[in-house]
């Protein structure tokens, strides 16, 4: 079974991001950019059915500029087995993404794609959803577990106020959630041996898709600060503020 | 111009979260349809006929409808489509699992987890966590939208119950099958639209000390209890209670944060909060500085002193 996994690069989740002063969009020239966190669960998780014997093979899908090869590469350093770059400068949108993934898909037929969630730049947890259509295919969003067997796939999902069991016939799309699993720390060999596997780069042009959005951007503003709150003395004052604040049982 | 959206329910009763949508639809301007998907739903489509600002109730009653699935879903929200202007639903786990396939199904971009509606056509959603603020715009012939509950108020029953109408089915389009869910049971407020809700962290160090600190203070407040990824990956709180870009949005009206450290996650979840109390052992924990009220104290000394105090 071959296992197609979708990552995004982004800016690492521990750096703080400002807005440009001209609020055309979020300051990330000189950020450090990293594989979306989501995703490298949906890496390990890939890489943990090919030990248990599931998958055959792991192959990682991301679209972006030729800089984009870093996650690849940490994604290969994970244990997916080889890389595709779809190459291209121009922003894609969550349709956009879903339909070069679409592509791939195609070329590559897989039997299951896993995707994260969300990515932690737009937060917008929507690609997964919108390539289950494009293929018509099953979808398990969130998730937390995974078991293959006899070409299904049961998934448990987490959803508002608990969880959630489905069975998806594959070929099926899943989204990884925090829970699924832990992603293992690289060790400097395979980090070498990464840059030894194959990474093919594809034009986007190459694709003949429309990647073009009508959802446009236009204005990028931090929040509002908070006014500096009152650091209290004694426990006798907390009860005194919650007692204004708050009707008791 | 007409807006449809997607109500989400439970055995009993419309969620609160859909109420807040239907706050937010009604903002669009045009009439509004509630479509209505499950079975055996007519005293759901009823309860939202009540709901003030509801043009007309659409009702797709079907076996295939009993549980949530997306799969089912999309097709049949796809083939009404046509007569709609926006489509949206509220960004709960429900809504963001159906919209974005309606969305591709209809070749259109959606805009997820808005926050503010500017216009028709222009509304407001956070980035990065909710650092940052995004104004965005759709030309999209249909505008496909899930809210965020906490961004809008709940919409109250008016006087006048709106038409219910049944819609066609489609039937299960066979790509998933529900097998079990396992919904936490509790007599507390629910998280997402609780007015006040006590959070602990990882700090409670354990499990029982987390019920034995935090359960006494909820029960007094009548308030839900959350708790900070760091607790829940640590066993002390099921997930469900986890507030945070990754857990459950909130915005109640008092937010109290017992040995939370304030970590950019959490506080993507809670800062929208009316008003926020912390207490904390560390005075410089990050928390403080998006607290209202801080309390520099032992938590094991404090909490219960405040437990029995009100």
């Amino acid at each position: 079974m071959k296992v197609l996994v979708g990552i995004k690069r982004v800016v690492d989740h521990n750096v703080r991001v400002r807005a440009k002063a001209d609020g055309s969009g979020a300051d990330i020239a000189s950020a450090k950019m990293s594989i979306n966190p989501f995703d490298e669960h949906a890496v390990e998780e890939a890489v943990r059915l090919k030990e248990a014997g599931v998958a055959t093979e792991v192959v990682v899908v991301t679209a972006g500029a030729a800089n984009a090869q870093d996650v690849l590469r940490h994604a290969l350093a994970l244990g997916a087995d080889r890389a595709i770059l779809v190459e291209t400068t121009d922003h894609l949108n969550s349709l956009a993404s879903a339909k070069v993934l679409r592509e791939i898909a195609k070329r590559e037929a897989p039997q299951l794609i896993l995707i994260g969630k969300q990515a932690i730049d737009d937060d917008a947890a929507e690609v997964g959803q919108m390539l289950a259509a494009l293929l018509n295919v099953g979808q398990a969003t969130f998730a937390s577990t995974i078991k293959i067997a006899n070409g299904k796939a049961e998934v448990t999902r987490e959803i508002d106020g608990g969880q959630e069991t489905v069975e998806l016939t594959l070929p099926a799309v899943i989204t990884a959630d925090l829970r699924l699993n832990d992603p293992r720390y690289i060790k400097l060999p395979n980090m070498m041996m990464a840059k030894k596997k194959p990474l093919e780069t594809i034009a986007i042009a190459d694709l003949q898709l429309n990647t073009v959005s009508k959802v446009a951007t236009i204005n990028v503003a931090e929040p509002p600060a908070r006014a500096v709150g009152k650091m209290l003395n004694s426990v006798e004052e907390l009860i005194e503020v919650l007692q204004a604040q708050v009707k008791v049982n | 111009m007409s807006v449809l959206l997607i109500a989400e329910f439970d055995q009993q009763s419309l969620k609160a979260a859909t109420r807040s949508a239907i706050t937010a639809a009604t903002q669009l301007g045009g009439d509004l349809d509630v479509l209505v998907i499950g079975h055996n739903v007519n005293a759901i489509a009823q309860q939202v006929a009540k709901v003030q600002g509801v043009t007309r109730v659409l009702v797709a009653d079907d076996a295939a409808y009993a549980k949530p699935l997306a799969e089912n879903f999309a097709p049949l929200v796809q083939g009404i489509a046509a007569r709609y202007s926006h489509i949206l639903a509220a960004a709960s786990s429900f809504g963001k699992n159906l919209v974005p396939r309606v969305a591709a199904l209809l070749d259109v971009d959606m805009v997820s987890e808005v926050t503010k509606i500017i216009d028709a056509s222009t509304y407001v959603r956070p980035l990065y966590a909710g650092n940052l603020n995004a104004t965005v715009q759709t030309s999209e012939v249909i505008k496909l939208l899930t809210v965020r509950p906490t961004g809008f108020t709940a919409a109250k029953d008016g006087e006048q119950a709106a038409p219910i109408e049944a819609i066609a089915t489609l039937g299960d389009q066979s790509l998933s099958r529900f097998v079990s869910e396992n919904i936490q049971v509790s007599e507390r407020p629910e998280l997402g639209t609780a007015s006040v809700i006590v959070t602990g962290g990882r700090s409670l160090g354990s499990a029982e000390k987390f019920e034995a600190l935090m359960s006494p203070l909820a029960n007094k407040l009548n308030a839900a209890i959350g708790a900070t990824r760091a607790a829940v990956d640590a066993g002390f709180a099921p997930n469900e209670w986890q507030v945070g870009q990754t857990g459950t949005v909130v915005a109640p009206d008092v937010y109290i944060a017992i040995g939370v450290s304030g970590a950019a996650q959490h506080i993507a979840g809670m800062k929208e909060s009316r008003l926020i109390i912390a207490i904390n052992q560390d005075p410089d924990a990050q928390i403080f500085q998006w607290s209202d009220y801080g309390l520099v104290a032992d938590l094991f000394d404090a909490v219960p002193k405040i437990s029995a105090a009100l």
